[in-house]
């Protein structure tokens, strides 16, 4: 008998018990995996748990206020940029020019302004989250000032997006161009890419993202949720109710431009590479798609759907190559039109009555009258019941 | 003078080829409300079969090959057009009213379009044409028969494995038996050039300026297609309806007007033009399935620029980001600055077809928060009720 | 004292069609005015107006003394406009409660709803009023599963929750039953004790219910304003509503 709880939000306050299943995934993630898994698809896991801190700031602007960025290939560059600019300022000592390696074939002599800032760890650290978050603040106010939403923000991130690609594609002299920053040697005197940093890297990797979905629970959980939800729903209805939408579309879109930026960051640590290639246009809709298979404003199913297609794509395109293009497609239009809750949506609601179909029980069709099911009837006996007590 | 011109003409034929990928668009997004990711692919659709018309006229010889272009230019259109209805018909049309979603979609098909074009041989074909025989075929063969409830769920999974089985199986068996004249792709994932006639090589010279004779076709196509749809949309019964489904559906279905046909034909329509957009970039460079990447952006940004639903605005806006995009690519700029000054430094930096790109898109966001309806808003009360 | 709402010679044109045309209007704090008119007379332009909807094309608004030009909607609304739309607009995928949480707090900031919560005071108020609209046993129901009538009332709860001081109110009975009808229309009365209140309503029964004072619009101007029963024997009034007078229509208006 379903309860009248069944039709509630996750709950308002995060529980004790909560808390502890994050801790414990978090845990097995670190200690259990390492050893369980073979090197490479460690390597993968790490990859994809970058990419789900991304898919959480995704959720975050799209699952719940609505707002379709097809540009977020741009904070993650960016984040990867940031660090990627601190690594290659660490020339070992050996090498012929005090500059990183590229600048030199290019005939640079003197290190661009913009890069002194990263010789120090901190503030590339800082970079990571504050240069991505400062920027979409700025697009989204930019932007949302001007009322411009739904498909034309999308589009506009579209062209931001291109922008930026070309952008850093042009500048050899300043990013390597289309080689992007590659090639890194130490960080805090590490060698990066020695497994026993890696595997640093990774514990950071699952500890941010365990703090992403917090920070995400904690700000979808109050009234500001509510609010995120309501702007979704009714843009309009929010300014008559004396919000302005602007102000908080800009800080959830710098919010989740910063955990794209982070993402970025470790995804970077790991391949040793970032490119403009990360700003592809095919890119940035793919980070859309993990969040609609896992299940759009679920948390759990941003996370489950970065894992989930990132390994498919993984098991296909070494299987078949040219198979993953048209599954990926596939999967836009089974989502779409079939699937619109996602895994998640679609466990909650609909997969066991299609199970029950299935084994030829089908659950009788419940109408609304039914006593069982009328919220007065409800309400009368819970009322009832405390009397009683 | 002669500087005047040549900049304008540039400048034009740039907004030409824009406005032409952007005119099915304006049709689409601007009257239908649907934004089409896929119709970069219609274009490249449209490319790859003025390449296969190009080659099937190769065969006949020389003296045909020169007309090549007549055949190829409706031919395109009917291919992109008929691609669209089938997207229209199988996709577009469960989405309406939701555009988040119907962008999402269209993405979908354009990454099976493009992946489709690199892949697909006659192994594939025979594959494709099982599974749709055998699925299809299935659905209509059992949906005259009765089948008891119990099994019903069960009809469209069962039927799904069974036809992709033995769709992809023969395929394979097929493709093992004949070998690579089977299995070969048509085009594979390499660009393939499209070889313009002869009388469109070289150009004619005016006041000193050169007009290549294939900018000038493209213009002159461009002028075409604008005055068809002119003609059609305010001319032509179909357009009457087309309109009147736009301001107001229901009332149209009331009327009698069969609002999904009418649907469909706008969206074939839009797609048609993609098409010649298609066959018209095939003529300016190499042709390969991410050929519609390369324009789809911009050609949205005509769109919003000049305003959503106004077919008016996209000329403009198409003709003036074309020449912003010249002037500032070309370094035409620094030829009336003093070197080393920091005017002459921001344009020079600027100075390229990529950075140009950046400069538009900057220029872009400035205007849009100056008119952020685009350049001809509509306005009343209905919009954004 | 100034009029709590004061409107003077206000125009507004939609690409050269005037919408509103040169109207002028005036209502005093603790009123309740029903606003009338035919289709397309203006009225929910009016309404677009004062909330900051709409900007005026000429004349102004002001709003306690105050020009609500410079203002924007969110502005308008927290300096105490409430507006209900014509068909309710409630955020269907949150709950009654949600709803009117989001209505009920004070402080609209982005850091006053990340931060604050409901204050003790809130939330009293909020279970007050989800008793009020009588939503109790739905409260934890998504909005979206509420009937019509439910999601009117909870729509009037809300804008109740704002606590503003002039309430617009855009055809608050369309698709009601009678008794529902009769309910909405004491329910605004008794809102009118401590409330400003503007009404835009097409049914005459339930005009004459709650109507103190009428105001007719017509092509966007005042055609005139009185009680109830002075607006309806206008002949200009019969006029706009039922057409020109037919030749024979002298006669009967003979005793």
């Amino acid at each position: 008998m379903p309860k009248l709880s069944q039709f509630s939000f996750p709950k308002d306050r995060l529980s004790g018990r909560e808390l502890i299943v994050v801790a414990a995934l978090a845990l097995i993630l670190i200690f259990l995996m390492p050893p369980l898994l073979p090197g490479f698809r460690l390597d993968l896991l790490h990859r994809y748990l970058a990419l789900a801190i991304v898919a959480l700031g995704i959720d975050l602007i799209w699952g719940f206020t609505g707002l379709l960025s097809l540009g977020h290939g741009i904070f993650f560059a960016l984040g990867g940029y940031a660090i990627a600019m601190h690594l290659k300022l660490q020339v070992p000592a050996t090498a012929s020019s005090p500059l990183p390696d590229f600048m030199a074939l290019y005939g640079v002599t003197e290190l661009p302004w913009f890069w002194y800032p990263f010789y120090s760890f901190a503030f590339a650290v800082a970079a990571v989250v504050v240069i991505p978050a400062l920027l979409g603040a700025l697009l989204g106010y930019l932007v949302f000032r001007n009322r411009i939403r739904g498909v034309y923000f999308s589009i506009l991130t579209q062209a931001a997006i291109i922008v930026f690609f070309n952008f850093f594609n042009g500048q050899q002299k300043l990013f390597n161009g289309t080689n992007g920053l590659t090639d890194f040697q130490t960080l805090l005197g590490f060698p990066v890419r020695d497994a026993q940093t890696q595997y640093w890297f990774y514990i950071l990797t699952v500890i941010f993202l365990a703090l992403a979905y917090l920070l995400c629970r904690w700000l979808t959980m109050g009234r500001f949720g509510r609010l995120l939800v309501a702007i979704r729903d009714d843009e309009a209805r929010v300014r008559f109710s004396g919000y302005n939408p602007t102000s908080y579309k800009v800080l959830v879109f710098a919010i989740s431009a910063a955990l794209a930026g982070i993402g970025g960051a470790f995804f970077t640590l790991r391949t040793g590479i970032i490119s403009p290639r990360a700003m592809d246009i095919a890119f940035s809709i793919e980070m859309v798609i993990w969040v609609a298979v896992g299940g759009r404003a679920s948390l759990i199913g941003a996370i489950l759907g970065a894992l989930l297609v990132n390994f498919a794509r993984s098991l296909l395109s070494e299987q078949f190559a040219d198979i993953w293009l048209f599954f990926q497609g596939a999967l836009f239009l089974i989502v779409v039109l079939a699937l619109p809750t996602g895994i998640v949506g679609w466990l909650r609601t609909e997969a066991p009555n299609l199970i029950a179909k299935l084994l030829g029980r089908p659950q009788p069709v419940a109408t609304y009258p039914e006593l069982e099911f009328n919220p007065e009837v409800q309400y009368e006996r819970e009322v009832l019941q405390r009397e009683d007590k | 003078m002669t500087f005047l011109l040549e900049s304008v003409f540039n400048g034009m034929s740039i907004g030409a080829v824009l406005l032409l990928t952007a005119l099915g668009l304006a049709i689409v997004f601007g009257i239908m409300g649907v934004i089409n990711l896929a119709h970069g692919e219609l274009m490249m659709l449209g490319a790859y079969t003025t390449f296969m018309v190009q080659n099937g006229f190769r065969q006949l010889g020389e003296g045909w090959f020169d007309a090549y272009l007549l055949i190829a230019v409706p031919l395109a259109f009917a291919v992109a057009a008929g691609v669209g209805v089938l997207l229209e018909r199988g996709v577009i049309r469960y989405l309406y009213g939701r555009p988040l979603e119907t962008l999402l979609a269209t993405w979908g098909v354009s990454l099976i379009l493009q992946q489709l074009v690199r892949s697909i041989s006659w192994q594939m074909t025979l594959q494709i044409a099982l599974f749709c025989l055998l699925f299809f075929g299935g659905r209509w063969f059992l949906s005259k028969r009765a089948i008891a409830p119990r099994w019903q769920a069960w009809v469209t999974p069962v039927l799904m494995v069974l036809s992709v089985g033995i769709g992809l199986t023969a395929g394979l068996v097929a493709g093992g038996a004949v070998g690579l004249a089977m299995t070969k792709p048509w085009f594979g994932a390499q660009g393939v050039d499209v070889t313009a006639p002869s009388w469109l090589r070289g150009g004619v010279n005016l006041w000193g300026v050169q007009f290549p004779f294939v900018r000038l076709l493209i213009i002159a196509l461009t002028a075409v297609c604008l005055v068809a749809i002119y003609l059609f949309l305010l001319r032509s019964q179909w357009g009457l309806r087309i309109r009147a489904v736009t301001q107001n559906r229901s009332m149209s279905a009331c009327l009698g007007i069969p609002t999904q046909t009418v649907d469909a034909l706008t969206f074939a329509l839009g797609s048609g033009l993609a098409g010649v957009a298609g066959c018209a970039i095939s003529l300016l460079g190499s042709v390969s399935p991410n050929t519609g990447q390369n324009y789809i952006v911009e050609a949205f940004m005509v769109v919003v620029v000049g305003g959503v639903g106004k077919i008016v605005g996209s000329i403009v806006a198409a003709l003036g980001i074309g020449l912003v995009n010249y002037v500032i690519g070309s370094g035409l700029m620094t030829r009336f600055l003093e070197p080393q000054t920091a005017l002459f430094d921001f344009f020079e930096f600027f100075a390229s077809t990529s950075m140009a790109r950046v400069m538009v898109f900057i220029l872009i966001i400035a205007f849009l928060q100056l008119r952020p309806a685009g350049l001809f808003p509509q306005k009343g009360r209905t919009v954004d009720a | 004292m100034t009029p709590i709402l004061e409107i003077e010679d206000l125009t507004v044109s939609f690409d050269g069609f005037n919408a509103l045309n040169h109207l002028s209007f005036q209502m005093q704090a603790g009123e309740l005015r029903v606003i009338i008119g035919p289709n397309g007379a203006g009225k929910t332009t009016f309404l677009d107006v004062i909330t900051g909807k709409v900007k005026p094309t000429q004349g102004r608004v002001l709003f306690k003394g105050r020009n609500l030009r410079r203002y924007s909607e969110d502005q308008i609304a927290r300096m105490g406009i409430g507006r209900k739309f014509q068909t309710p607009r409630v955020y269907l995928n949150l709950t009654v409660r949600e709803n009117l949480e989001l209505a009920v707090a004070r402080h609209k900031g982005v850091f006053a709803t990340l931060f604050q919560p409901l204050s003790r005071e809130e939330r009293d108020r909020l279970h007050t009023l989800i008793d009020t609209i009588g939503l109790r046993p739905k409260a934890n129901f998504p909005a979206g599963l509420l009937s019509h009538g439910e999601k009117q009332w909870l729509e009037i709860g809300m804008l109740v929750a704002q606590s503003p001081d002039l309430l617009l109110v855009d055809e608050p009975v369309a698709g009601l039953t009678d008794e529902e009808t009769h309910l909405t229309g004491e329910l605004l009365v008794a809102l009118a004790e401590s409330h400003s209140i503007i009404v835009i309503e097409h049914d005459m029964e339930f005009v004459r219910q709650i109507a103190r004072t009428v105001t007719v619009l017509h092509e966007g101007s005042v055609l005139c304003e009185g009680s109830i029963e002075t607006v309806q024997n206008d002949p200009r009034v019969i006029e706009v509503y039922l057409g020109a007078p037919l030749e024979e229509s002298p006669s009967t208006q003979q005793p």
